[in-house]
């Protein structure tokens, strides 16, 4: 992002106040090439759509958790402190108690990465190629969830749609793909009922 | 332009998605539409951010993503997971 031209200060607020990586990436890219303030916060918004499937997901474990505790878990939500919840058995506070520790915990890294990678840049060698371990922790949480066809469905229907979807803007694409994989997830449970 | 403004707009569009549906007062009822649509989101969305990552270069890291699979898929671990997959993914550069 500081690459990009954004000073250090702004980035480091954009990483506490946003907390989203692809669109903070994707805004950082959009500011630099002198796009409109009103298309970077539309493009944050369909970049971070994806949040709100979480939201209504979430809810059905945490509807009946305070509402600070909502509002703190809405702060935190993150893809992998969302993947990680999946797999976690347990009653509801159980999960509530799970999911805000291991979110913070991930919040705290991430904020260390970002001002790590303002201080130093790209410290680490390049040629470790570290940054293949995102999409191998994302492989690590789908793939658990694929217990029967109608799952399995849904996560194959995802992952052509985003391919074939790649050239949309705004990342459309993963949101296209999540609205094919639960229709297709929703038509593959009705024909085995 | 200053980069503030933009930056209170992106945070406040942030939080409203992710608040959403858990501002909703507890007695508010999931429609069971939305109940049974809910149930595939984790497997949709996951999947859809890895698989860019993987199958579109159609490289070693499409190698690596399959080994990493089978690794998630046998073992569940993500630690594992990620080992396994950087291992492949060095291995399989050498190779070539």
């Amino acid at each position: 992002m500081v690459a990009s031209g954004i000073e250090p200060l702004a980035a480091m607020a954009m990483s506490i106040a946003v907390f989203a990586g692809a669109s903070m990436v994707a805004s950082a890219q959009l500011l630099a090439s002198g796009s409109p303030a009103l298309l970077v916060i539309l493009a944050t918004l369909f970049i971070n759509l994806r949040f709100m499937m979480y939201s209504a997901s979430l809810r059905q474990h945490f509807a009946h958790a305070p509402l600070r505790m909502r509002l703190l878990a809405a702060y935190l939500t993150a893809d992998n402190a969302y993947g990680l919840l999946l797999g976690k058995a347990g009653d509801e506070s159980d999960k509530l108690a799970y999911f805000l520790g291991s979110a913070t915990v991930i919040w705290l890294f991430w904020q260390l990465a970002v001002a790590a990678g303002i201080l130093v840049g790209a410290g680490l060698p390049v040629s470790w190629r570290l940054e293949f371990a995102a999409p191998l922790a994302f492989i690590a949480m789908s793939m658990p969830l694929l217990r029967d066809r109608a799952m399995v469905g849904a996560a194959l229907a995802a992952g052509v749609t985003v391919i074939a979807a790649q050239g949309l803007p705004l990342r459309l694409s993963v949101v296209a793909a999540a609205l094919t994989g639960i229709a297709v997830g929703m038509l593959l449970e009705k024909r085995r009922a | 332009m200053s980069v503030w403004p933009v930056l209170v707009g992106m945070a406040v569009v942030t939080y409203l998605l992710r608040a959403s549906f858990l501002l909703l007062p507890p007695e508010v009822e999931t429609p069971l539409l939305l109940k049974r649509a809910l149930r595939y989101v984790p497997a949709a969305v996951l999947t859809a951010i890895w698989v860019p990552e993987v199958f579109a270069p159609g490289d070693e890291r499409l190698l690596a993503g399959i080994v990493a699979m089978a690794v998630a898929w046998r073992w569940r671990g993500t630690f594992a997971t990620i080992v396994a997959g950087l291992l492949a993914l060095h291995f399989f550069t050498w190779l070539t």
